[in-house]
This record gives C-alpha cells, structure tokens and sequence, in this order.
C-alpha cells in the first residue's frame, strides 16, 4: 500500500510571533490548531486525529486533547522524533487516512523556550548512553560542530562553504515580515561572528524562538469539500540513525533512507523537486543533507551552496524560503513544522512574491530530530500542488 | 572572528583540570566504570560474533548475543573528529573552552570524550591519543585522551 496521493494538507498555519510573554504553552497550541484549522475550513468540532510530540504539555496526546476539547479522536500519535516528529506525524496520519482509521488529522507544535525555561527531559538522563557522553560536556552546538570537522576533513568542505547556507538563509529572510533575523548577511559577517564550538560560528546556528504551528491533514474526500486549495502528500520516508555501535560515521544522516524511500512512493526524483525544505539547525545539517537527498553528488554540498544554488527563486535548488531556522522561526529548538509549513506555501503558491519558485508543483520537506553528532532521526515528505 | 577569539583560541591549554561530574553507574555498566577508577578502559566483546561493543551493555547490537565478555583495551586511539566548545554548560558553564572529540580506539569503537592538555594548533583529525583518568571523586573516573605526541 502507498499513501501517494490518499492524504492531503487542507491548513496550514505559523504562529506570528517569535516571542511570546504572557502565555501558556498550551494556550500556544491551541492558537496554532485554530490557525491551521481556519486555514482549511475546517473546526476543532471535525478534527478526529491528533498527533503531537513532547512539546506538547501533560500526557502524550492526551492533556492537549482534552485541553482543546477533541471529543471526536479516534487516532492519536506522540511519536518523538526530536525535530522531525512533525514531518513523521504527517506522513503516519496519510498512512492512518489511506488505512481509513480517520479523516482529518491536526498536527501541533508550541513552545517558549525564550520567555520560560526549557524543561529538561528526564528521560535523556535515563537513556542507555547517557553516562559514556553526558559527563563530558556535549553540547547541542559541540555535537553538530563535530559532524562539520569531520565532513571537513573528508570532503574539504570550508567554513565559507557553510557560511554559504546562512546567507542564502538571510537573503530569503529580508522578505518575511515575521522573520526573527531580517538582515542579510555575507560569508565574512558569518565567519566573523563568535565561535561557539569550533568550526561553528554563532551565526552557522539556528535562532531560538518563541512560537510554534501546526497542520492539518486530510482525506481526498475531505479535500474536495474544502474551498481551499489543498496539497497532496505523494511520498513520505522515515529513518532514525543510530551510533551503531562504536561505528558513528558523522559525515551523513538518515536522509540517505529517508530520501529514496520519499523518492519512491512519491514516483519522483531529487532532479523533479521544485523547492525544498531543509532542516537547517545548523549550516552544517542543510550541507549533508541536500548531498544524502541526492540534490549533488557526496562531498559536494559546500560547493552547491557556495554557488548560490540554495537561493530562491533562480538556484538550482531554491532552500528555505521563509528563511529557515536559521533566520525566520525555529520554534521550541524544532524545525521540522516550519519546513512544511513553508513548502505547503510554495506549493500554494503563496510564499513571499520574491521568492515565490514560478510554478511550483513538487516540493519536499525534510526534517532531522536528535543530533547529528550521536543519534538522530530524519524525515522526508514529498509534497505535491492539488493539481499535480 | 574577533582578535580576541583568534589569540584566545591558538593559546588555549586547559588552564585548569576540566569538571570529571560521575556518570550514572547501574548493574549493567558496574564493571567498567570500577575499572576505570583503577586506571582501566574495559570494553565488551561479543563471545558469538567477535564484535566488540560501545557503549557497553549486555546484548551484542550486531548479532543480538547475551553472550559477552569484558576485556582491558589498549587505551590507544587516533582522534575521528573534535571541536573547541566556548561555550559550556551544566557542569562546564564557565570552564570553557575545552575540546570535546570522538576517540577511534585501536579496538575499533568511537566513542566521545575530551582532548586534553593540548593546545588548539596541536589537535588535528586522525592524530594519535592515549587514555588519562579523571577521579570523580564517586568510585569511577573519566576516561579522556591526551595527544601521543603533544606537548603535554
């Protein structure tokens, strides 16, 4: 069974703001599941499946279901992915629509990690690993920052290079009156910007916001009754990668499982994607990511970006429109509801006009959750325009 | 890059013993870290497959075997990647910078740990390590690596 084609995104909504005093988490939410539901037409009344991951506050799906008063589920997933949970719940509520188990399936993702602090999870302290790494002062930045030294030594991939992404990121950003980051940058601003973990500069990070989103995925049959123009999800693939026992490599990720299997429900290739999504936590994440996704060849990724093949609307591979994490929005430290939000733009053709691709009718999102630097989890949607 | 960074970046040599915070001992890992307050990097080898396994645990991850073994590893390695952090957190918010790496043990594991006592222009991919102990001053110690042939 395929879910090309049996599962739509009817709304699709981005929180405004990138700070946000004076709210609750879950006041959050619930404004992010209006916003996607009034984008398609549709009402809290009619959701019967809900996905959300640890962000959400209480228990699994559970407290946020009860919190918006979704008397009707009868599907829920909390699968945790870290960043990319939001792409693997779109892609399990097209599996569970195709299955017939529920027809309208909303997505949330919220949080404050600038006006309230981060709650540490127990249950990394609890893992199995915990005790041969967390003693010797991981960081999120150190650990990237150890994947980009490696690919460096590898493939002479430069830090000019990485620098490449967040200018592209930047350039996009100056269009998006939301973007937390509005200003574009050059390759020496980057390069010039603090060291935080050798060989990442402050500004190869991802911003810290405040915010969050959400999705709404449909039947076929659903969509036909909505006025709003829809988006059809043709392929969807998951991976998490492991450390393998003594034998991390960190020079790729798991979109290089993820990808091909996108690839292949959708019936597409990497050479048919009109715009892309990529996770971009760090400059480091977009460079091996567009190289295991098969937009270039391995090791080529720093020159891809170099040559301004990221940017919109004339690049080779138009990236991040929005801006990316890496200027617009990264909510709750996951990028991963963003870089769908964004594609589903493209593909409505409503992305800010300067960066809008002409004709846009196949768009990928990818998402990586975990580290890049011990383990981690990617996801990669294949997404089609209504009339694709 | 200011110049400050710059100057501060090629100088750094720990300036001070870097935190050694006790990791959580359980009845799975008991035995390495013991050893490792006597001045031991233990490893587990698959009795099945052969694999030797990191982190240490009871199953063998690559044929699903119970049967292992403990056994002392050599303590030599070769760096498979590293970074300077400036920024440390936790137990480290302060004491930074340090370097935090991926030792390739002549056994085969990667694991993480630090570099430590090396100055910055020294470090390098694939440059030879051997194993130091930290006391945690709770029954185990850190097992970190120093350059093979740094200055020290």
């Amino acid at each position: 069974m395929s879910i090309r084609g049996k599962a739509h995104i009817a709304g699709a909504y981005e929180h405004p703001d990138r700070k946000i005093p004076g709210k609750s988490i879950a006041q959050v939410h619930a404004e992010v599941a209006l916003g996607a539901l009034a984008d398609a037409g549709l009402s809290l009344s009619d959701v019967d499946a809900y996905c959300c991951a640890s962000d959400a506050p209480g228990f699994g799906p559970i407290s946020m279901a009860d919190y918006l008063g979704l008397r009707r589920l009868r599907y829920v997933d909390s699968t945790e992915t870290g960043g990319s949970s939001y792409l693997v719940h779109v892609g399990h509520a097209a599996a569970a629509i195709a299955a017939g188990k529920c027809s309208i399936a909303l997505i949330t993702l919220a949080g404050l990690p600038r006006t309230q602090r981060m709650p540490r999870t127990s249950a990394s302290a609890l893992a199995p690993e915990a005790a041969f790494e967390q003693p010797f002062g991981p960081t999120t930045v150190s650990m990237y920052a150890l994947a980009a030294r490696r690919h460096m030594y590898e493939y002479g991939t430069t830090s000019a290079q990485l620098a490449a992404v967040k200018v592209a990121a930047s350039r996009h950003a100056r269009h998006n009156p939301n973007a937390m980051l509005r200003n574009p940058v050059t390759v020496e601003e980057v390069l010039d910007s603090p060291m935080i973990s050798d060989p990442l500069h402050r500004l190869d990070c991802c911003v810290i916001s405040d915010g969050g989103g959400a999705l709404v995925v449909v039947s076929p049959e659903v969509a036909r009754e909505l006025s709003r123009q829809t988006v059809k999800v043709l392929g969807h693939g998951e991976s998490p990668k492991l450390a393998d026992n003594g034998r991390i490599d960190l020079t790729f990720t798991g979109a290089v499982w993820s990808g091909p299997r996108a690839f292949a429900e959708a019936g597409v290739e990497p050479g048919d994607i009109d715009y892309a999504s990529i996770y971009d936590s760090f400059t480091i994440t977009v460079l091996q990511t567009i190289e295991d996704l098969g937009f270039c060849e391995k090791g080529k990724g720093g020159a891809f970006a170099a040559d301004g093949g990221l940017e919109a609307p004339h690049g080779r591979l138009p990236v991040n429109t929005d801006g990316g994490g890496l200027c617009n929005n990264h909510p709750v430290n996951r990028g991963g509801m963003t870089k769908v939000i964004e594609a589903v733009r493209q593909l409505r053709g409503e992305a800010n006009g300067p960066v809008q691709v002409p004709d846009c009718e196949i768009a990928l999102a990818h998402g990586n959750g975990g580290s890049l630097g011990s383990r981690s989890a990617a996801a990669t949607l294949v997404l089609g325009r209504e009339d694709s | 890059m200011s110049e400050h960074m710059r100057d501060h970046m090629s100088d750094h040599k720990d300036a001070e013993p870097l935190p050694a915070p006790a990791p959580a001992v359980n009845p799975e890992t008991e035995n390495f870290w013991a050893a490792t307050a006597a001045g031991r990097l233990l490893l587990k080898r698959c009795l099945d497959c052969g694999s030797v396994i990191w982190y240490p645990r009871v199953i063998c991850p690559d044929c699903s075997s119970l049967h292992t073994e403990w056994f002392e590893a050599s303590g030599r390695g070769r760096v498979y990647s590293y970074t300077v952090n400036h920024r440390g957190e936790g137990a480290y918010t302060g004491r930074a910078p340090f370097v935090l790496a991926y030792v390739e043990l002549d056994e085969g594991p990667r694991m993480l740990t630090n570099i430590v006592g090396a100055a910055d222009a020294e470090l390098a991919v694939e440059a030879p390590v051997e194993v130091v102990f930290h006391d945690t001053g709770e029954g185990s110690a850190l097992p970190r690596f120093r350059l093979v042939n740094g200055r020290t």
